[in-house]
């Protein structure tokens, strides 16, 4: 009898008793899933779209529909880093310096024309795109971008992470600073 | 006193010392000797009542000797009278008396001017850059100093490279067409 059913592939024992409250799922999936639907967002405003940003997240838009509203002003505590505006030369080391001190796993979105490639300033002054610095996974466009499109944007960030293998890139990550240790 | 006899008071007490005074729509231009500034300043806050520095602005003549100019916007709250003091600055001394102290908007004005077109202001009590970090090598608002920027680099601090001044993904052409479809997309290319 028990022989049986050590054979017999079930998706797993089922039990009436317990429906709905244990779920069975890979481990990547799983931590994706909490991941996706609870970014916090580093609000890096520099120019005009910070401004569309802050409308993002206002009630209208209201990006926690999105679990995305829990804008920190501490990088130690965010998630994905949105770099609203125009970066200058001077301010870009501080950006990357902010970006380095957020833990990982980490992202960036590139938010309108100006910080995805320098935007209308061609000029002296002006990072030509974040992306000379950061890696960025989501650029949007638009000068500024409407609130909408920073949802999208954010909704494919989602979709992004939902594909990630974070359970084997973490395990590889580790493996890779034992190494460097030596 | 109204407003045209404050202007001449100025120039009958400075007489031979007033390069040029010209009038445009309106506004009245005295060119001063460099070194008379700071008289001309404190005659023209303490006695003719120009209380209000507006801005100093600088300019570059390339080509041409003396090469910069310096120009003063100054206004009566009293009086309600505008007067525009101008210095011309050869490129051999590019150095101006402060007016921080007469003015004290003047040191920010005077930090930029500094920053942007490389003049140095003698005795101003705080002459560091203001835009751009402390070390970048070169005066922007130069003639002889391209658009697109000169790579520099402070190692920590800062760096610039030359910026591409066409192509790239977000330039726009000129063109009739409407801004709507003039608006810089990213939208992939469609398939012919």
């Amino acid at each position: 009898m028990q022989k049986a059913a050590t054979k017999k592939t079930l998706p797993a024992a089922y039990d009436s008793k317990i429906e709905g409250n244990v779920i069975f799922t890979r481990l990547d999936a799983a931590m994706n899933w909490m991941r996706k639907n609870s970014l916090w967002p580093m609000p890096m405003g520099l120019a005009c779209c910070a401004i569309e940003l802050m409308a993002t997240a206002s009630a209208r838009f209201d990006i926690a529909r999105f679990g995305a509203e829990v804008m920190r002003f501490s990088p130690r505590q965010c998630d994905v880093m949105i770099v609203a505006g125009t970066v200058t030369y001077k301010m870009a080391l501080a950006v990357k310096r902010i970006y380095e001190q957020m833990p990982e796993p980490k992202w960036v979105i590139a938010m309108g024309a100006c910080a995805s490639s320098g935007g209308m300033y061609r000029s002296y002054a002006v990072l030509q795109g974040i992306d000379q610095l950061l890696p960025v996974d989501v650029y949007i466009s638009g000068c500024p971008p409407r609130p909408e499109a920073l949802i999208e944007g954010l909704m494919k960030l989602q979709a992004k992470i939902s594909g990630e293998h974070s359970f084997i890139s973490q395990k590889q990550d580790l493996v890779d600073r034992v190494k460097a240790l030596g | 006193m109204t407003g045209p006899e404050l202007l001449s008071s100025l120039s009958k007490l400075f007489g031979s010392r007033i390069l040029e005074r010209s009038e445009f729509r309106g506004e009245t231009t005295f060119v001063i000797e460099k070194s008379d500034i700071r008289e001309v300043a404190k005659y023209c806050r303490d006695e003719l009542s120009f209380d209000y520095l507006l801005d100093i602005s600088s300019v570059d003549n390339f080509g041409s000797e003396p090469r910069f100019e310096v120009v003063y916007e100054l206004y009566s709250m009293t009086m309600a009278v505008h007067l525009r003091l101008k210095l011309r600055i050869s490129e051999d001394d590019p150095t101006v008396d402060t007016v921080s102290d007469i003015w004290p908007t003047a040191n920010w004005h005077e930090r930029e001017i500094w920053d942007m077109m490389g003049l140095r202001f003698n005795d101003h009590p705080d002459l560091r850059r203001i835009l751009m970090w402390e070390g970048y090598p070169y005066f922007p608002l130069r003639k002889e100093f391209p658009l697109e920027g000169l790579p520099s680099e402070m190692p920590d601090v800062a760096f610039t490279s030359i910026a591409p001044m066409e192509g790239g993904p977000f330039v726009t052409q000129p063109s009739t067409a409407t801004t709507k479809d003039r608006e810089p997309r990213a939208h992939p290319p469609r398939e012919e």
